[in-house]
């Protein structure tokens, strides 16, 4: 599945300060029926974001207009629960680019990093200094920069940097995946599956 | 001289040793021994690597594949787009499960939606020469339960799924583990998926467990102590008497919920109890073939002097039948426990009161006599014969609640079958309760089985996210004794009393 090419992001960001924001809230499983993969943007977060009526809850980040960006910003524990890539789907669907966390989940981390999101850890502090900017001023910018591995609050210019291996950041900034990669080892791949017992 | 070293740290402490030039032959022994003692988990690891890319992920051979209808049919479809045929169809099995309904399968499935995920997978699986038990075929069951029980799980296998509780089945000291659908592309398209080599923690439970006490309360008990992120990071191996001591059924319902603590997966060394479970199953090697891998089985155990990089020891005295009472599965506690406070707690505080806000519960409250609108046995956590066993050992002679909603759910036709012939349907309908057909059911809601807005479960599944179980349903997650006690009082019960 080709995706958009990741180097430089600028942009505001979305607050979602809670901790253990799972796979479940991010996309209820019973949006999970589809056989495509399109449309999963409409149900990102879908029992937070609207009624039982459809109508949107206007206490919801997502539907407060002060709130726009190509960057989510969650808390502690984000991603937790479910392998469903369907949840990295929806946010990308969405128009988020990255997610920034202190802390991912694993499998959610892995799902991001094969479809194009660049998912972020950065310190509880500096995770701290973000939510307080951007609360301080809901159109503040944040700049992810791959190349340089780091993440900078434009309007101090506080920034701090993150781990990503080699491997993944090329994947991201040439727009690569993994199985182009698996492909061209494949007569490798097939001796060695000879050599398996079972 | 030295006490406990990380194998990462060999060369450093070799470098160490030289520059304090205390190279004896007694150091010789402890360096010779702290390179070649692997853990179990490095053992099967190395095992499968093909090739260690440059500052980057591990390609890893895969031996087993489990698909379903959710989670494979955007994969197949990449397949298509790239014009890549499945490279080993043979190492692929497909199930459904997810969607599933749990009566009346012998009718069309009436959601479209389902029906459609359902046609998909069948036709997807027919095209590429893939193994599928469907609905309706005699094996068809979960994923996590048909697995072992045809005996396409082995020890020291690599096996991974489009779903998280794949770690189910390192209970036969596999690693498996959950993966996402681009990854169940890549293993369709090469048998390999690229993963960087998670960090090793060794998680022992020693001592004996108290009356009513189950796998479900040690694995719920541990999340409890290091909270539903504790491992992430890890793979988690068991070790201790308490899963030496296990069926092989409760080693699959504590290596199940390994990814609820964050844990990518979560191993026990296999051992007789493991092979007498395998052997002579459907799919499982025979006869020689079997004689041979024996010897190889029996080296799968953490070396002596091998090192985790965290090591964590409980006490089987201090687990008594356990019980949830908010939105992630670390917030658990003793059923005859009161709800912890917000300070007590080690998540953030605005978080732990919206999750006692939305389950409708308040601090310092006892979980014993909480209200119970329905009770769910089954899923791939607990829906195998011991825990319907259990199940019918609380309900037996006794009425199921009035004011109760039970589904009661097998894993799989086998288990099913084992429920008639061991006489405990019979036990089931007479106290009151309706045996279902197998599917993951309430576990996830996937299908009709969903628990209204507000109300209560108590469930023997694998999570109690908000809305898991259906949008506004408020999950309790216990053992099928703490489930089948509540079936029959219609409240939190402490399931020891009726033992």
């Amino acid at each position: 599945m080709a995706y958009d090419k990741f180097t430089i992001l600028r942009s505001t960001a979305v607050p979602m300060n809670i901790e253990n924001v799972d796979t479940d809230q991010i996309i209820p499983a019973r949006f999970l029926k589809a056989t495509e993969r399109k449309g999963f943007g409409d149900n990102l977060f879908r029992d937070w974001r609207y009624n039982n009526d459809d109508t949107p809850k206007a206490d919801f980040v997502l539907n407060n207009p002060t709130y726009s960006g190509k960057i989510l910003v969650g808390g502690k524990n984000f991603g937790s629960g479910s392998s469903r890539e369907h949840a990295a789907w929806a946010i990308y669907d969405y128009g988020f680019r990255c997610v920034v966390s202190s802390f991912f989940a694993d499998i959610f981390k892995n799902n991001c990093l094969n479809i194009g999101i660049l998912p972020v850890t950065v310190s509880p502090e500096f995770a701290d200094k973000i939510f307080a900017a951007i609360d301080a001023d809901p159109n503040t910018e944040l700049e992810v920069n791959l190349p340089e591995q780091t993440i900078t609050l434009l309007a101090t210019g506080e920034s701090e940097s993150f781990n990503i291996n080699g491997y993944k950041k090329d994947n991201l900034i040439n727009g690569y995946d993994d199985i182009d990669y698996l492909l061209s080892m494949k007569k490798e791949i097939e001796q060695f599956a000879d050599t398996r017992p079972f | 001289m030295l006490v406990c070293v990380k194998s990462d740290n060999f060369v450093a402490i070799f470098l160490c040793l030289i520059a304090t030039r205390e190279i004896t032959e007694e150091s010789y022994h402890i360096l010779y021994t702290m390179s070649t003692a692997k853990t179990l988990f490095d053992k099967v690891w190395d095992a499968h690597v093909v090739r260690q890319v440059n500052d980057g992920p591990d390609v890893l051979f895969i031996d087993r594949h489990f698909i379903h209808e959710v989670t494979s049919p955007v994969a197949f479809l990449g397949l298509e787009s790239r014009d890549v045929p499945v490279l080993f169809s043979g190492r692929t099995f497909a199930t459904a499960d997810h969607n599933t309904p749990t009566l009346n399968q012998h009718l069309p499935v009436a959601d479209p939606l389902s029906a459609n995920q359902l046609d998909a997978l069948e036709r997807n699986a027919a095209k590429y020469g893939i193994s599928h038990w469907g609905l309706g075929h005699i094996k068809n069951g979960i994923v996590h339960v048909v697995g072992p029980e045809n005996g396409i799980t082995l020890p020291g296998m690599t096996i991974v799924c489009g779903d998280s509780h794949t770690s189910t089945h390192g209970a036969f000291g596999a690693i498996a583990f959950g993966i996402g659908t681009s990854e169940v592309e890549m293993v369709l398209a090469t048998q390999c998926i690229m993963q960087p080599k998670p960090k090793k923690m060794r998680i022992t439970v020693n001592g004996t467990l108290g009356k009513g006490v189950l796998p479900k309360d040690v694995i719920l008990y541990i999340i409890s102590q290091i909270s539903a992120s504790g491992a992430t990071g890890y793979f988690v191996e068991y070790a201790g008497d308490v899963f030496e001591n296990m069926s092989m059924e409760g080693r699959m319902t504590v290596c199940n919920m390994s990814i609820e603590m964050g844990a990518r997966g979560g191993m026990i060394a296999p051992d007789e109890k493991t092979l007498n479970y395998l052997n002579g199953r459907d799919l499982a090697p025979k006869g020689e073939q079997w004689d041979k891998l024996v010897p190889y089985w029996q080296t799968l155990k953490t070396d002596e002097g091998a090192t985790f990089d965290v090591d964590l020891t409980f006490d089987a005295a201090n687990i008594e039948p356990q019980i949830t009472y908010g939105t992630n599965p670390g917030m658990g506690t003793g059923v005859t426990h009161q709800i912890p406070m917000a300070g007590a707690v080690k998540d953030g505080a605005a978080s732990y009161k919206k999750s006692l806000q939305y389950m409708g519960f308040a601090e310092n409250e006892s979980m014993i006599g909480k209200p119970v609108d329905f009770v769910f046995l089954g899923s791939c956590t607990n829906g195998r014969i011991e825990d319907f066993r259990a199940f019918a050992s609380v309900v037996k002679g006794r009425q199921k609640a009035d004011n109760v909603t039970a589904w009661l759910v097998p894993g799989s036709h086998i288990v099913e079958q084992q429920i008639k012939d061991e006489g405990i349907l019979d036990i089931l309908t007479s106290a009151g309760f309706q045996l279902r057909q197998p599917g993951c059911s309430a576990c996830l809601a996937m299908n009709d089985d969903k628990v209204p807005a507000g109300k209560y479960a108590v469930s023997t599944s694998n999570r109690n996210f908000e809305g898991r179980q259906g949008p506004g349903a408020r999950t309790l997650l216990a053992s099928p004794l703490v489930a089948a006690a509540a079936a029959v009082t219609g409240v939190v019960t402490d399931p020891r009393e009726f033992l």
